[in-house]
């Protein structure tokens, strides 16, 4: 077991290091920086940059080194839990983005917790009740999950609710609350607005999962063992809870590793569309202003927090499945 | 029956049992007619994609009268643009008193069919096409009253050609490095093994987001598209690498690949005489099954404005202008480049699930 768990926690280390590296060169790719950005954005609303202040931007952001001395140079400032400074906010990196990380995690965490609080329960009835109205209207469902990219389930959910209910589904705090303090009803208003988000960004991995549990559910149940257990006059319910669902479970859980970075990744988009905010829309306004020292740590960021989730439920995993540790180990 | 089992080639088989999964049929069907339209959208195409007209903003979608007088004869009416004189905003009424013959085959601007031959005939079209009265509009038209249904062929074809180069690019980086994972195994496959593992953790969007916002902006639209195809396999092929490693392992080990290396056949020989055709029809199906992916990524890369930029067609393209909630509330048809999203998405799914199916016809 501390074998298994040192080698996954080996495993995200070297994870973070090649996230970083990469979102890293990712900020580093476009042609021009930062500077040729801010003069483009300064002639366009008439004022003048000069090749002197230009140059001293270069020298305060140490735009002019080589690009590994530049990584270096970010990875001490990043270690200190210093982000460096926004370059169009002309702030710290880390208050710009404040909340908005947290938020992301929120709803990411949401959209997985309901992810398995659905799939579990639909996919235990769809394959008892195979071939049933609710089996097929769960496979139903399930592909229209599959098949619809997420951002346009936001789209099409949003003109919904703004044609029929005149109301905007958008958001995650009332107007009111938007820049106020945390406080009781700021996080109660932030649980009511949580169920549409995590619904959108939760369904296709909710789909899958109940593909997945009623596959393996479906060859248990044909086992011998659950015959046996009810010839020895078990109740119908715990025939199925106690055995096979527990057996079905394993292919299950370990697919959870890979359901975190999608749900994060479809999280940045889905904000976009919904107005949330999270990460997703300051990510794509550093990107577009090429503030490079915010779209890295972002992207750094999410990488973390994700490779962070899944190295927990990979021990929770086998924490909880025995055979796991066998075999891995 | 039987007698024409023991007979039949595997492929045989595999259409037997791909038969029987109606579902993946008609899928088939839908995705042979989407690719239809890939090739002939200049000819589907009535208008001239790129035509803006003010006059014509946000006109919405046309209902077509099939029947004149108790004949065959479809016809459109013709529109009146006028003030609201409330809120002056642009309002499109139909004038009955004037009708818009729809014919078949028709003249219309002159397109090479196929790239090759020119033409200038189209599906639909109306008489005397360049008079903006005598026009159709059978999706309506976007801000810059541009026709909807033809921007929605070329779209097409741009959307799914670049799904069919980027899962074409994936494939061989995911045969070539599962095949070496598979094959040798060792440190070779851990390495690589460990490198898919790393890029699965990563969430994609933010990467793709940052590598398509690297573009540079002065890009002819044929490099942006190839940019665009190569960022979304670059992290595609994990899955197809995959599906190949474990087809090798699992064959490696087989009494017909045994006997292959026993009777002193090369290991290229081996390989390619041997294993690859067994499971050619699984690699084709786990293909099936990657496309929709890269399609979505590009839908939702140029949704964000990050992958193809107007003047370019595609639908991500086309969805940006729905954007706005406000604006799809007004004029819903902007939405409607969705619905081929969903469909083809849907379409490759079930058919990749039957060619699944069916690619192993020996089992139960």
């Amino acid at each position: 077991m501390l074998a298994y768990v040192g080698r996954r926690v080996l495993l995200a280390v070297f994870t973070v290091w090649a996230i970083s590296v990469l979102s890293f060169a990712i900020i580093q790719l476009p042609p021009g920086d930062y500077v040729t950005s801010y003069i483009a954005q300064m002639a366009s609303s008439g004022s003048v940059v000069t090749e002197e202040e230009a140059q001293n931007l270069r020298i305060q952001y140490g735009l002019g080194q080589p690009i590994y001395v530049q990584y270096l140079k970010w990875m001490k400032l990043v270690v200190r839990g210093d982000f460096g400074q926004s370059m169009e906010w002309k702030r710290p990196v880390i208050e710009v983005i404040g909340d908005r990380l947290w938020l992301t995690v929120v709803i990411s965490v949401a959209a997985l917790i309901l992810t398995w609080v659905l799939a579990l329960p639909i996919g235990i009835y769809s394959a008892v009740r195979q071939y049933s109205p609710g089996d097929y209207l769960a496979t139903f469902v399930g592909f229209i999950g599959l098949a619809v990219p997420n951002f346009l389930l936001a789209l099409v959910l949003l003109y919904l609710g703004f044609v029929l209910f005149n109301a905007h589904i958008g958001g995650l705090f009332t107007p009111e609350l938007q820049d106020a303090p945390w406080s009781a009803a700021r996080a109660w208003d932030l649980a009511k607005h949580l169920p549409i988000p995590a619904l959108i960004l939760g369904l296709a991995g909710t789909a899958q999962q109940v593909r997945i549990m009623r596959a393996n559910l479906l060859d248990e149940l044909r086992k011998p063992y659950v015959v046996t257990a009810r010839s020895k006059g078990l109740s119908e319910l715990r025939v199925i809870l106690k055995y096979p669902v527990r057996m079905a479970l394993n292919p299950f859980a370990s697919t959870i590793g890979y359901t975190l970075p999608y749900i994060v990744s479809g999280s940045i988009i889905v904000s976009l569309v919904l107005g949330l905010p999270t990460v997703g829309p300051l990510l794509l306004k550093a990107l577009i202003a090429q503030d490079m020292f915010l779209a890295g740590t972002i992207v750094l960021l999410l990488g973390v927090m994700t490779v962070i989730g899944t190295l927990l439920s990979d021990i929770l995993l086998v924490w909880i499945d025995p055979r796991i540790r066998i075999e891995e180990t | 029956m039987d007698a024409r089992i023991f007979v039949a080639s595997q492929w045989q088989l595999m259409w037997w049992r791909f038969r029987k999964h109606k579902v993946a049929l008609v899928s088939a069907v839908v995705v042979i007619g989407f690719y239809t339209i890939v090739l002939g959208a200049d000819f589907l195409a009535y208008a001239d994609p790129d035509a803006s007209e003010a006059q014509r903003s946000l006109m919405p979608p046309q209902r077509v009268h099939f029947f004149d007088g108790g004949r065959f004869a479809p016809y459109v009416h013709g529109v009146k643009g006028v003030r609201d004189p409330q809120t002056f905003k642009r309002v499109y009424r139909p004038d009955p008193s004037r009708k818009v013959p729809i014919r078949f085959f028709a003249e219309g601007a002159p397109y090479h069919f196929l790239g090759v031959f020119p033409a200038t005939r189209h599906l639909i079209g109306v008489d005397g096409g360049g008079d903006a009265a005598q026009a159709i509009f059978l999706l309506g038209t976007d801000v810059q009253g541009r026709d909807l249904w033809s921007r929605l062929m070329y779209g097409t074809r741009i959307s799914l050609t670049i799904g069919l180069f980027g899962v074409t690019l994936s494939l061989i980086l995911g045969v070539f490095l599962g095949g070496l994972s598979g094959f040798y195994g060792g440190v070779t496959d851990t390495l690589i093994q460990r490198t898919i593992e790393i890029l699965r953790s990563i969430p994609t969007i933010p990467l793709w987001m940052g590598l398509a916002a690297a573009m540079p902006r002065e890009w002819t639209i044929l490099q942006v598209y190839f940019a665009i195809t190569i960022i979304i396999s670059l992290l595609g092929w994990t899955e197809l690498a995959r599906v190949v490693r474990g087809r090798f392992l699992a064959m490696r080990e087989e009494d017909f690949v045994v006997s292959a290396r026993l009777v002193g056949c090369t290991r290229t020989r081996t390989i390619f005489v041997h294993m690859v055709p067994s499971f050619m029809s699984h690699i084709i199906a786990a293909t099936t099954l990657a496309l929709p992916a890269m399609i979505v990524s590009e839908t939702a890369l140029s949704f964000l404005g990050l992958g193809l930029r107007p003047p370019a067609i595609s639908w991500g393209v086309l969805l940006q202008q729905a954007q706005n909630v406000q604006t799809v509330a007004i004029s819903p048809w902007l939405m409607l480049p969705a619905v081929p999203v969903i469909v083809v998405v849907m379409a490759f799914n079930f058919l990749g699930d039957g060619l699944r199916d069916a690619a192993d016809p020996y089992g139960h």
